[in-house]
């Protein structure tokens, strides 16, 4: 037996649970219940409701990947410069809530800054107005930048660790001020970290259900609450080929935005086997 | 040295941003008092409510058995996998595997779960403990292939040739030569594919309808309100992971297993 049949039982598994189910997405997207080919599921979504979910998604997970750019990009830049090199343990304190479950994070936020909440209690104790916060955009996004941004942090840590350092010194000497030196040598230079991270930032906070339910407080449908809806709240059979074509929209608009981000990598700096 | 205090108070906050709030949940995890307003002393009542709880403790029997399942599995599967694509020459079939694995990883879990759950559905497949192993091992087994992938292009390839020259049997080359060498990346994968399936919700959500997973319970319970019980699930489940990763960064740096 060769060697190279030992990856059969891989490669049967893989497309049998990852590409044989993806193909019944597309299947269920295009037929109605009777299992008749129909456009009927993607004209149903041109409805002002669903297009603002969709609309509501998209800026949400915009403006969260903004965020956690402008606050992750200093964050990875001084881990990863000399003063913290030595000591890896901070990498590793960041790293540790990104592998923790996210409706765990999330829920110990509906403790923070619901109406009886901890943020609440002492606003009221120091004399002030409660502030209503679970139900609003700002409570949805600051859960989801707080679930993503590791996410942002370590891929940029991990190019500009990576970077040859003799190549901002040679910048330096050749008299560019740091300003110039970080725009033109430091950001080209990491950007293939930069586009893994809003990758793996926007493709889930784009994606995300649960986190809009919880701190939302119903309040705001986002993609993934319709999804989770039609398949798990109405009864699956009547929901299931709406959700699938909604599931496919969003999978689409998440392939095209990553090839987009992926041509600005290959621009950047030599393709590395990154794995993201 | 001005720019040096900056750096360090500006990633102590992002710390302080990361972790507040688990260290709040682990604190209300300990009081006496049911509200979040006021601390009304130390108490392990939570706990204890935690463990009397049939709901709950069948949960972590669920969440148990699918994760050791789904990791036994997913190693045999996911490094068997890596041999055999280790060997192939570079072309369509090494390509394709490799990008089916890249896929897998990108796939946002509510897609994989959805579409999974349609396959079941459509092949009349009871959602249960059954069908939510099968969707971790899919998930679970690329991380194992790509932990086990460096340590293959690391070893030496005139080892396993001169075990076959001295007269060994491939079979015998395999587990005598390749395997112990491999042996590092193997544990490593089967920790982190255990530590993912142990921390999964959403595809466990999609692919079971009748056995609950810890996480499932923590959605059912957060949608109704806040319950301290809960607080003291997620500390254990925190605790849980937060070993769990110690013990794989120990072995190899995290982040180049991510």
């Amino acid at each position: 037996m060769k060697r190279s049949s030992y990856a059969a039982p891989y490669g049967i598994w893989m497309v049998m649970f990852t590409i044989v189910p993806l193909l019944f997405v597309v299947y269920f997207a295009f037929t109605s219940k009777t299992g008749a080919f129909t456009f009927d599921n993607f004209e149903k979504f041109m409805k002002p409701m669903y297009l603002e979910a969709l609309f509501l998604s998209l800026k949400l997970a915009f403006f969260c990947t903004v965020i956690c750019f402008l606050i992750g990009y200093p964050a990875a830049k001084f881990l990863a410069s000399k003063d913290f090199s030595k000591n890896k343990s901070f990498v590793i304190l960041i790293l540790i809530p990104m592998w923790m479950n996210f409706l765990l994070r999330t829920y110990a936020w509906v403790g923070i800054l619901e109406d009886t909440g901890i943020v609440n209690t002492v606003l009221e104790f120091m004399g002030l107005p409660r502030i209503q916060m679970i139900g609003t955009e700002g409570a949805v996004l600051l859960g989801m930048v707080y679930n993503f941004l590791p996410f942002m942090i370590l891929p940029i840590y991990t190019v500009l660790k990576k970077m040859d350092t003799r190549v901002i010194e040679a910048a330096e000497d050749l008299g560019a001020n740091p300003i110039r030196v970080f725009w033109r040598v430091t950001l080209p230079l990491s950007m293939p970290g930069v586009v893994s991270g809003i990758t793996m930032v926007f493709m889930p906070a784009a994606t995300t259900f649960a986190i809009s339910r919880l701190l939302g407080n119903g309040m705001f449908w986002l993609m993934g609450d319709l999804i989770d809806y039609q398949f798990r709240e109405i009864s699956m059979s009547s929901g299931q080929n709406f959700g699938s074509a909604m599931s496919l929209i969003m999978m689409v608009l998440i392939i095209v935005s990553v090839g987009f981000l992926r041509r600005f990598e290959d621009k950047g700096q030599k393709k590395e086997g990154t794995k993201w | 040295m001005v720019k040096k205090a900056f750096k360090r108070v500006y990633i102590a906050l992002i710390l302080l941003f990361l972790y507040a709030p688990i260290a709040v949940m682990i604190t209300l995890s300990f009081n006496a008092s049911k509200s979040r307003a006021s601390w009304g002393g130390f108490s392990m009542e939570w706990y204890a409510k935690l463990f009397n709880s049939p709901e709950i403790m069948n949960a972590l029997q669920v969440t148990l058995t699918v994760a050791v399942v789904a990791t036994i599995f997913a190693t045999i599967l996911g490094a068997l996998g890596a041999i055999g694509i280790h060997a192939m020459r570079k072309g369509w079939a090494s390509n394709m595997l490799m990008n089916l694995s890249h896929l897998s990883m990108t796939t946002p879990d509510i897609a994989t779960g959805v579409s999974l759950m349609l396959m079941f559905v459509f092949m009349k497949v009871p959602l249960g403990m059954g069908t939510m192993i099968m969707a971790h091992i899919a998930f679970d087994t690329p991380y194992v292939l790509f932990a086990v992938l460096p340590k293959l292009s690391q070893m030496s390839p005139s080892t396993y040739e001169a075990a076959l020259d001295l007269g060994c049997r491939p079979g015998k080359a395999l587990t005598k030569v390749i395997l112990p060498q491999i042996m590092p990346g193997i544990v490593t994968g089967a920790l982190l594919s255990f530590t993912m399936s142990l921390d999964d919700f959403v595809v466990s959500y999609f692919t079971s309808n009748t056995d609950q997973t810890l996480s499932m319970i923590v959605y059912s319970a957060a949608r109704r309100g806040i319950e301290p019980t809960i607080y003291a699930l997620s500390t254990l489940m925190f605790l849980a992971v937060l070993v769990l990763l110690i013990i794989i960064n120990k072995r190899t740096a995290l982040e180049d297993v991510m």
